[in-house]
């Protein structure tokens, strides 16, 4: 392609060294050919895009058609391909990838609220991302911080909740790992928070730049403690946008750290997104206490009819209040070491995470009501998942696609429709988390596992061939 | 069951009400040891914060863990009780979201410098209008008795039964070192001393650091003897007082002179080889640069030296939340409002039919 790109423009009057940053453009004619795309889009953007550099525009146009014009001609290609439009719901579109959404997302509630969202984290592959979006967002309420470690990002996330914020921070595997004590802290103290991991391949350092879904486990258990937590995970780029705003819509109804969960795959993956059109996303609310709420007093910890705690913030007069990481008072939120206090706020706390399930929406079935097998994913799978169900449904194959957005809690449906097939097949990109945990909140489910933990996609034609395999 | 959050009647409503000392009292009995510096200490808190111009509800109090950290539990103001080192990056982000609030954070000498170093540089660093006192007792006293990067070198504790092989920090030397642009010692037997030093921390506007010397009586009692015992006292703290000479000792006969020669600090006596008040070193803490300060603050534990107390260091830069709250304002006088829809469209859009 070097070659070909040099005799393209030979007598250009280009450096060699220029001539050489062109050879992407042949590249991508031969894909446009290969494609069969109208030429006439990617022209117009080269031109926008080196406007400032007329004589680099007009030699990467002419590369373009080179490798267009190399694609027809050459024999190397036995074949072009042609990809009808998709149907799309008819609206107005951008591109996004998981990572933008999600930013996209928690700008909106700013906006929608018109309260402050306070994002503060610290950079790491795959998530830098939307740490950088954000920061370009002050004019719509968004206030970002870059703290000098993730346990600060996350520490600074905490504060500004107190101070009434809706809060953030965004991290990948390694710094979830380290946020642990501190997701225990915005537990006990039931603060506003959401924490996004978008999950790599690990353990440890692992592979920064390679998809897994493999931090499940950490999500549901992995603070010291009796510590349960509501997760929500996305399952797609366009998806990140909505879960983002459904997390802090949680976090904050119920006063409680939300952690949520994308992927690398979703995170730097893009896709169309239809612009939601003014009044489709709905703002939630968000109050604060400003009175007392007991004999003249403020108790910080006395809940309503759902566990839910009033949230007063500093700058209310009357209502002055610590809060801290020690067990604390059912009623007075005073420090107590009390036993009988502790075993009952210990169960009010995971109650009230219970309690979140009102608002899970009940688990949908792609496929029919019963069957021979249902396919189960979670997270960045549901996409060849869903692929794989419409394959083996054309092949008049009895089976059914359940995908859970809601990891914690679980749908109330779940058990009933797990238990409306001969069996259950869990796709993931981990060594079987949620299999794991399906298998021991519902007793008598055993999953079957389909594990691929190779830093990329699950293939479609693998699980297919997989489901085949097990219907025999 | 307690069923009192210790709060007292709210002030009458209105402009910046008048405070006493017991409103700032959450009316929760302490639970420091007999005899604890803490007692003085909060004792010193609650009868400046009447005078500081700010609103009870405004001010906040947010601590680390160790025995000072009990310490916002007993303030009538809101207040968190954090994690372990970790109290500044929770005022970092209160004081970033709310820059109207006045924060302060209260630590320890381990909290602050051990698990806390990092955040604690940090938050000196970016000079975020945070008011950061740290009661150093040169032990860790809530686990009972071990030693602390404070500690002297030798200090026998129950980690280091034969003598703890490391340096200790020098607090304000390590502040100022990493920026901060208000770095102050005082003790907790010298009320006075600690009132004054406490008003310049809550006038000041960015990063505040105050050292408070603690005696600890159970774990480390007499830490501080050679610097408050009525016998050494004179000789043993050097007052640094804006404007002033650096005279100490009794009746000030003793001076501190920066030799050009050596370029160093030496102790001078005032009569002797000539040596009158205009060779002393007048205190300036509104100097840009720290060097002086630095020089000063290594002066403590140095043998044939007094310890300073008072206000290293006091300058005025924009600080990190003046700043941020700049760029919002004028990111938002730029743009304006925008509805959801158009903000999600500020990027490459097409229709679809």
């Amino acid at each position: 392609m070097n070659k070909l790109t040099e005799a393209a423009l030979a007598g250009s009057g280009l450096s060699s060294k220029e001539i050489s940053r062109c050879k992407n453009y042949f590249a991508l004619g031969i894909m446009y050919w290969l494609y069969s795309r109208p030429t006439d889009y990617q022209v117009e953007n080269i031109k926008a895009k080196f406007a400032k550099k007329p004589d680099i525009a007009e030699a990467n146009i002419k590369v373009f058609r080179a490798g267009h014009a190399f694609g027809e001609t050459s024999e190397i290609f036995h074949q072009q391909y042609f990809v009808p439009a998709a149907k799309l719901e008819p609206g107005t579109y951008r591109n996004v990838t998981g990572n933008q959404a999600t930013a996209l997302g928690f700008a909106t509630v700013a906006k929608l609220t018109g309260r402050q969202v306070f994002l503060g984290s610290y950079p790491i592959t795959p998530a830098t991302e939307i740490l950088q979006e954000m920061s370009y967002f002050k004019d719509h309420g968004v206030v970002t911080f870059q703290a000098e470690d993730e346990i600060a990002g996350i520490g600074s996330a905490i504060g500004a909740a107190f101070g009434g914020a809706i809060a953030c921070t965004t991290t990948s595997g390694p710094g979830l790992a380290l946020k642990s004590e501190m997701i225990g802290l915005a537990l006990i103290t039931e603060l506003p928070l959401v924490i996004v991991n978008v999950q790599r391949g690990g353990p440890s350092t692992g592979m920064p730049t390679k998809t897994e879904q493999a931090d499940l486990f950490i999500a549901l258990f992995g603070r010291h403690g009796e510590a349960p937590l509501p997760v929500i995970a996305a399952r797609s780029p366009s998806d990140c946008y909505y879960t983002a705003i459904e997390a802090m819509k949680i976090a904050v109804k119920w006063m409680t750290p939300v952690i949520m969960l994308t992927d690398g795959y979703l995170g730097f993956g893009s896709e169309p997104f239809r612009i939601p059109e003014d009044g489709t996303v709905k703002a939630f609310d968000v109050k604060y206490q400003t009175t007392p709420n007991y004999n003249g007093q403020y108790m910080p910890y006395l809940r309503n009819e759902k566990l839910i705690r009033p949230w007063a913030i500093p700058g209310t007069a009357g209502l002055e209040h610590r809060v801290g990481g020690l067990e604390k008072d059912s009623l007075s939120g005073m420090v107590s070491y009390d036993g009988m206090n502790h075993e009952k706020m210990v169960k009010t706390r995971a109650q009230k995470v219970a309690n979140v399930v009102e608002d899970v929406p009940d688990v949908e079935l792609d496929g029919p009501a019963t069957g021979d097998l249902l396919l189960v994913s979670w997270g960045g799978t549901y996409g060849s998942v869903k692929s794989a169900t419409d394959q083996l449904r054309a092949q008049g194959k009895k089976v059914a696609h359940a995908h859970l957005r809601w990891l914690n809690p679980m749908p109330k449906n779940l058990g009933q429709v797990l238990r409306s097939f001969k069996k259950v097949l869990v796709p993931e990109v981990n060594n079987g988390q949620l299999a794991f945990y399906l298998r021991g909140s519902f007793p008598g489910i055993d999953p079957l596992q389909f594990n691929r933990i190779n830093g990329k996609a699950i293939k479609v034609s693998e699980l297919v061939a997989k489901v085949n395999e097990i219907l025999g | 069951m307690s069923q009192s959050n210790g709060q007292n009647t709210t002030p009458a409503a209105g402009a910046t009400p008048t405070y006493t000392k017991k409103d700032f009292e959450s009316g929760v009995d302490p639970r420091w040891c007999p005899g604890c510096g803490d007692f003085s200490i909060i004792n010193q808190v609650q009868k400046a914060l009447p005078g500081v111009g700010v609103a009870r509800e405004n001010i906040v109090f947010i601590s680390g863990i160790g025995c000072s950290s009990r310490f916002p539990y007993y303030m009538n103001n809101y207040g968190m009780h954090t994690l372990h080192g970790r109290a500044p990056s929770f005022a970092s982000g209160l004081k970033i979201s709310r820059p109207e609030l006045q924060v302060w954070v209260v630590t320890g000498d381990g909290d602050a410098l051990a698990i806390g170093g990092n955040h604690f540089i940090h938050t000196m660093r970016r000079n975020l209008d945070i008011k950061l006192l740290m009661f150093n007792n040169r032990i860790y006293g809530l686990t009972k008795g071990q030693v602390s990067p404070t500690s002297e070198l030798g200090k026998k504790t129950k980690t280091t039964p034969h003598g703890s092989p490391d340096y200790p920090f020098n607090a304000p030397a390590l502040a100022l070192g990493a920026g901060a642009t208000f770095v102050a010692r005082s003790v907790d037997i010298e009320g006075a001393h600690m009132a004054g030093v406490l008003k310049s921390a809550a006038e000041h506007k960015g990063s505040v650091f105050v050292e408070i010397f603690q005696n600890c009586p159970v774990f480390n009692d007499g830490a501080y003897l050679f610097l408050t015992e009525k016998a050494v006292k004179a000789d043993a703290q050097l007052r640094m007082e804006a404007g002033k000479p650096l005279l100490f000792g009794k009746d000030n006969k003793k001076g501190i002179r920066f030799n050009t020669q050596t370029a160093e600090l030496e102790v001078v006596t005032l009569g002797e080889n000539g040596v009158t008040e205009k060779d002393v070193l007048v205190h300036d803490p509104h100097r840009q640069d720290p060097t002086i300060a630095f020089m000063l603050a290594n002066l403590s534990d140095r043998a044939g030296f007094p310890t300073p107390i008072g206000i290293f260091r006091d300058v005025r830069k924009p600080t990190a939340d003046e700043m941020t709250w700049d760029m919002i304002k004028a990111a938002k006088a730029k743009k304006g409002e925008t509805s959801v829809r158009k903000f999600l469209s500020d990027a490459e859009t097409w229709q679809v039919k």
